[in-house]
């Protein structure tokens, strides 16, 4: 296991809702149950789950902005507990975030070289002036945003979506982190420069031996540009396995429901009906697994008890009770 | 168009308290035979009952109107910054704690608090009214900035630049003051008003210190000369005009900041907007 550079174990986070409950009794809110997830150094693996699942919130407990309720986060096969401090700041130069929305992620005041300055000045990575503006044209030119010095002292508001992600990559760069977590890097980016900017995290990801988490809700996009894939739903790991064979033949009713929601110019008819539902309420999940109120190969044990882990070879596994017994 | 005007009015009376002492170059307390004279061509706004040349005093008490204002505004800015900006970043106790001092002094009545301090001052410098008007007039602007700090802090480039490392006294004053400067430069503006309007309060009541001329020592002056009684308008009128009209100008600009730094509020075009 220790080939991991970053890893959660049985990570559980769980809110406290700000109302709601009887007689004012607050309610937690099961965010995050049970997961475990390894980062491997120049491997990129998405994290993939609709909207409200925890993704974010897994991306956060890596990241150690805060504290897990239980489990715990592993640097190099050691347990860390970083929240602040100079502890939390050790931690940032080996683990960096990479924001979802660019626009929001850049002070509106300051220059991009600023922004790409501060991090070499603050984890010593500069001697001097003279290699300080060396350095930051290096990182812009790892971006790809040239001519450099057109970049250098720019204001973020000179800059469109892409190039403002782009400096927001640059700037988790400078820091030389051993991992990188990208919560929805390119959602807020238009369809036709998502590409660019994925094809720029690979290439880091490759040439610096990055460990790379991608955070998505796009399995399309994960398809594309991870190596493993983990699939959670409402607070739960589902299914995990190796990006090309996870997508071909999905063990999991929710994964297959998810890649069929994805459009696809090759499909002439129109998808099967599926059983219409929404995503469950985290305050009072559904006992069992729960997707069971949704799921369409749903069996009475699945509303009874939570599905153990199946393994199904080859690194892929899968939590479903349809898996474990096959009929 | 209010800003304009706005600093048309404070650039006028700026220069006034600069310049305008070394242009008129006459001592303001000296006193003459021509007392209690309407506005001639000798003294444009007439004199005081001992003789004294108003016009002179109305441009030397700017110096020390304006001077009082800017200084005690400065100090209260100072501590309202500081209180509001660490308070509203940290949370938690220190939070606490400084939330309760800025209450207090919301709640303490400022006028009185003056009068009392000013009283017990050893002795009555401009310097000393000053600390004293910024002492009971910043709890204000701290409560103001330390709610926009609280928004501003869990916005996602102070969360990115925690996340570069940064220091937390580092990201209070690189990343979330200059967010804050329209709100820091209204409430600065807001508070040099309300300064010059205490001083002047305190000379009135004869609490300052009234061997310098000030506009609220003039207004002290034509009280106690009973100038209303006797008719002498141009004994009160012009330094009660300079404080209403510095009072506007001040007002303008801060609408007009308000108008350019709040889109909602925004009627003119402004050509280039800096994000």
């Amino acid at each position: 296991m220790s080939d991991f550079v970053l890893e959660g174990r049985d990570l559980t986070k769980h809110f406290t809702a700000a109302r709601g409950g009887r007689w004012g009794r607050r309610p937690p809110v099961r965010a995050v149950d049970d997961v475990s997830l390894g980062l491997r150094a120049g491997t990129v693996t998405a994290l993939v789950g609709e909207s409200g699942c925890g993704k974010s919130t897994v991306a956060r407990l890596l990241a150690q902005v805060y504290p897990a309720t239980s489990g715990e986060v592993l640097l190099h096969g050691e347990p860390v507990k970083a929240h602040r401090g100079a502890a939390f700041r050790a931690y940032r130069r080996q683990v960096q975030l990479i924001f979802q929305d660019p626009f929001a992620s850049l002070n509106p005041f300051h220059r991009v070289r600023y922004h790409l300055a501060r991090p070499l000045r603050i984890h010593g990575h500069v001697r001097s002036d003279a290699d300080e503006q060396e350095q930051v044209a290096e990182l812009l030119e790892r971006v790809s945003l040239t001519p450099v010095e057109q970049f250098m002292d720019k204001m973020p508001h000179e800059l469109s979506g892409g190039q403002r992600q782009r400096v927001a990559i640059a700037r988790a760069l400078a820091v030389q982190p051993v991992a990188l977590i990208a919560d929805e890097p390119v959602s807020m980016l238009d369809v036709s420069i998502r590409l660019g900017v994925l094809r720029l995290l690979e290439k880091l990801a490759d040439e610096s031996g990055l460990a790379l988490l991608y955070i998505t809700h796009d399995i399309a996009s994960a398809r594309y540009f991870a190596q493993d894939i983990t699939v959670m739903y409402a607070g739960r790991l589902i299914e995990s396995g190796e990006a090309e064979a996870l997508t071909q033949s999905p063990a999991h009713p929710y994964t297959r429901l998810l890649l069929e929601s994805a459009p696809d110019p090759d499909r002439v008819t129109a998808p099967e009906t599926v059983r219409l539902g929404e995503p469950p309420s985290l305050i009072d999940p559904p006992s069992g697994c729960r997707f069971h109120p949704r799921c369409p190969l749903v069996m009475p044990v699945c509303s009874e008890r939570v599905p153990e882990r199946t393994s199904l070879g080859e690194g892929r596994w899968t939590h479903c009770w349809a898996a474990a017994h096959p009929s | 168009m209010k800003i304009k005007a706005g600093v048309a009015i404070l650039a006028f009376f700026t220069l006034m308290a600069i310049a305008g002492p070394l242009l008129i170059g006459a001592d303001p307390a000296a006193t003459s035979n021509d007392g209690l004279q309407g506005p001639s061509s000798a003294h444009w706004l007439g004199t005081t009952q001992t003789g004294q040349d108003i016009l002179v005093q109305i441009v030397y008490g700017a110096r020390v109107s304006m001077g009082v204002g800017v200084l005690s505004a400065v100090i209260a800015t100072l501590l309202a910054v500081a209180v509001g900006l660490v308070g509203g970043y940290f949370g938690g106790a220190i939070d606490e704690t400084f939330s309760v001092l800025t209450n207090i002094f919301l709640v303490l009545p400022s006028l009185p608090l003056i009068i009392v301090l000013a009283g017990y001052l050893p002795q009555r410098g401009v310097a000393s009214v000053a600390v004293v008007i910024a002492v009971t007039g910043w709890a204000w602007g701290a409560r103001v900035l330390r709610a926009q700090t609280l928004s501003v802090r869990r916005r996602d480039f102070v969360e990115a630049a925690r996340a570069s490392g940064e220091r937390p006294l580092r990201i209070i004053f690189f990343e979330i003051l200059p967010v804050l400067l329209p709100v820091i430069a209204t409430s600065f503006l807001a508070t040099v008003v309300g300064a010059i309007l205490a001083e002047a309060g305190l000379s009135f009541l004869g609490l300052a210190d009234l061997s310098t001329v000030s506009w609220g020592s003039m207004l002290y002056f034509a009280q106690n000369g009973q100038a209303l009684l006797i008719g002498a308008w141009w004994w009160f009128i012009p330094p009660g005009l300079c404080i209403a009209l510095i009072g506007t100008g001040l007002a303008l600009v801060n609408f007009g900041i308000d108008e350019i730094a709040n889109p909602r509020l925004r009627t003119i075009k402004v050509r280039k907007a800096r994000a």
